[in-house]
């Protein structure tokens, strides 16, 4: 390749790349650096009539933050979506991908395009529709459970069971997104490794223990995380289905700062909820990625 | 019967109640949003409208005015579609076919930007955006689908596959680096830029929180946030705020159903390949 066309191919580069990489810089990683600035400043609604009004505080919205108890039942809150739905979602996407992959299976892209709907419907609105399912006394859930004997449960008011209701519409709403990626890996898994262990002796359990999972790993991880990641920005579903009640029991960190930022306009408070959900996810990827590295 | 034909029985069984439970609530929005007011909130649960009528989706148009929120969502989920097309594809493109000094460690970098949640950077863009006077406006909705790292990380994946020869021909026939990209690789990478387009329009029209931050009239709101805003008032209306749902999720479904083996195509090339 002749130098004239390198040179000319790098200058094109910048075309190419410069209104994207422009666009990210400016509206999405300066907002960021800006957010670790804002956090360490008291800046609230005078302040955005008059930016000069804000002043420099140092750590005192974290300091507030870690020291009063909102903030760490938001966390509580969150962590306990994270915790209990990724993996639950995990778990029935994995399920669903395995029966979906069942060579005796007969309709299969029916079924695909069913499982896979709710991903695409309108959070705001399955979300609405949920809260009616779940009423106490009119809901279709309360109803069906009721007939085999359980409940009722309040399950948008009671605080110990709002949690479990929103993740159980997570649950439905996300888990066709992680089973396709789980279908596409399961395909790349070679079926001489299947047939090996078939000849071995081995049950369709321990199939799935030394070759689905082993086969899944890098896919698994990429789920894992990425569920983790979007599960951790929890917002939607508690600010239709519940306003982050009962008694702050569906108050998610997100829903948090939205709450400190556009309903209280205390934007140097939000932006520190805002750096403290940044590092929070930072950890919990690192602790995850360490994890799944060292099971391999 | 044989024992397999048992297993294949509980499993077409099995994937039957799967697909049942799922369709539930979604059958259940638009059974209700035909019922009669009232009828949603009986005991017995009705699983069907006794006397499907239209009132509902009559009221939201004619005096709630959600078809001025639908065109609102429909206009920025197509602008985002296009800019996003337009910008990533340039980007993606730069980044798998164009050499440059860096290339590979700033494509690192900004693929290690998929890990950080959009939320964090909020706050200070609602503040930038108000000293722009971009606040309440379509082009401030816009603003974060224009460049998307997923977006560019897509379209490069694919471009990767495009062969040198093809693209160095049209150079030697003196074709310049952008007719290049327009009259060459276009074509060959269009399966990925619907899949891209697919997705763009998918994530604007449904998008909440952002709107909901930004959009602060009534008359600008896109249709999650004028529904989120409807259950305020009228959250006893149960089949109104159905007749709502559907109205709002229901494009949202049949655009997936029209793109579904591209859309398919973007979910797994993201992820297993990547």
């Amino acid at each position: 390749m002749t130098r004239t066309l390198r040179a000319r191919q790098e200058r094109a580069a910048w075309v190419f790349l410069g209104p994207a990489l422009g666009l990210i810089a400016v509206f999405f990683l300066l907002p960021i650096l800006a957010g670790l600035l804002l956090s360490l400043t008291d800046f609230d609604i005078y302040a955005i009539s008059d930016p000069q009004s804000a002043r420099f505080v140092g750590l005192r919205n974290y300091q507030q933050l870690l020291g009063g108890s909102e903030f760490w039942q938001a966390l509580r809150n969150t962590l306990y979506f994270v915790g209990v739905g990724g993996p639950l979602t995990v778990a029935v996407s994995l399920g669903a991908a395995l029966l979906l992959s069942a060579p005796r299976l007969r309709l299969r892209s029916l079924f695909r395009t069913i499982y896979f709907a709710p991903v695409v419907t309108t959070l705001v609105a399955v979300a609405i529709v949920w809260r009616y399912l779940y009423h106490p006394h009119y809901g279709l859930l309360n109803y069906w459970l009721g007939a085999i004997g359980l409940g009722p449960i309040d399950w948008l008011g009671d605080p110990r069971w709002a949690m479990p209701g929103i993740i159980l519409l997570a649950v439905w709403k996300g888990f066709g997104y992680n089973m396709l990626i789980f279908v596409a890996g399961l395909q790349s898994i070679p079926e001489e490794r299947y047939e090996a262990a078939a000849v071995d002796g081995a049950s369709a359990w321990q199939r799935f223990r030394a070759v689905t999972l082993p086969g899944l790993g890098p896919v698994f991880l990429f789920i894992a995380v990425t569920t983790m990641i979007g599960y951790f920005q929890l917002f939607a579903e508690p600010y239709v289905m519940t306003q982050g009640g009962p008694l702050g029991a569906t108050r998610s960190l997100v829903l948090f700062m939205y709450e400190e930022g556009f309903r209280w306009w205390r934007l140097g408070t939000a932006a520190a909820i805002a750096v403290l959900l940044l590092l929070i996810t930072l950890v919990a990827t690192l602790i995850q990625l360490r994890l799944q590295a060292g099971r391999r | 019967m044989k024992r397999r034909d048992v297993g294949t029985l509980i499993l077409h069984l099995a994937m039957i109640l799967g697909a049942l439970i799922t369709l539930a609530p979604l059958l259940w929005m638009v059974a209700a949003s035909f019922m009669p007011v009232g009828e949603a909130n009986s005991f017995p649960p009705r699983l069907w409208p006794s006397s499907p009528t239209l009132a509902h989706y009559r009221y939201l148009f004619a005096r709630l005015d959600l078809a001025r929120s639908f065109l609102n969502s429909a206009m920025i989920a197509v602008l985002a579609t296009v800019l996003s097309v337009l910008i990533n594809s340039m980007a993606g493109y730069g980044f798998a076919k164009l050499p440059f000094p860096g290339r590979e460690r700033l494509f690192r970098g900004l693929s290690a930007a998929l890990v950080i949640p959009a939320q964090v950077g909020m706050l200070p863009l609602f503040l930038m955006l108000r000293e722009m006077g971009l606040i309440n406006t379509y082009a401030g909705v816009l603003v974060p689908y224009a460049a998307s790292v997923y977006g560019i990380f897509l379209v490069r994946q694919y471009t990767l596959g495009l062969p040198d020869e093809l693209l160095d021909a049209a150079r030697v026939d003196g074709a310049g680096e952008l007719r290049v990209f327009r009259t060459v690789a276009l074509p060959v990478i269009r399966p990925i830029l619907v899949t891209l387009a697919a997705f763009t329009f998918l994530s604007a029209w449904n998008d909440f929180m952002w709107p909901l931050i930004i959009l602060s009239d009534s008359a600008r709101y896109t249709l999650p946030v004028a529904l989120a805003g409807l259950v305020g008032e009228h959250v006893q209306d149960t089949e109104l705020m159905m007749a709502g749902s559907v109205i709002t999720t229901l494009p949202a479904l049949l655009a997936f159903l029209f793109f579904q083996r591209t859309y398919v195509r973007g979910i797994t090339a993201g992820s297993v390949k990547g």
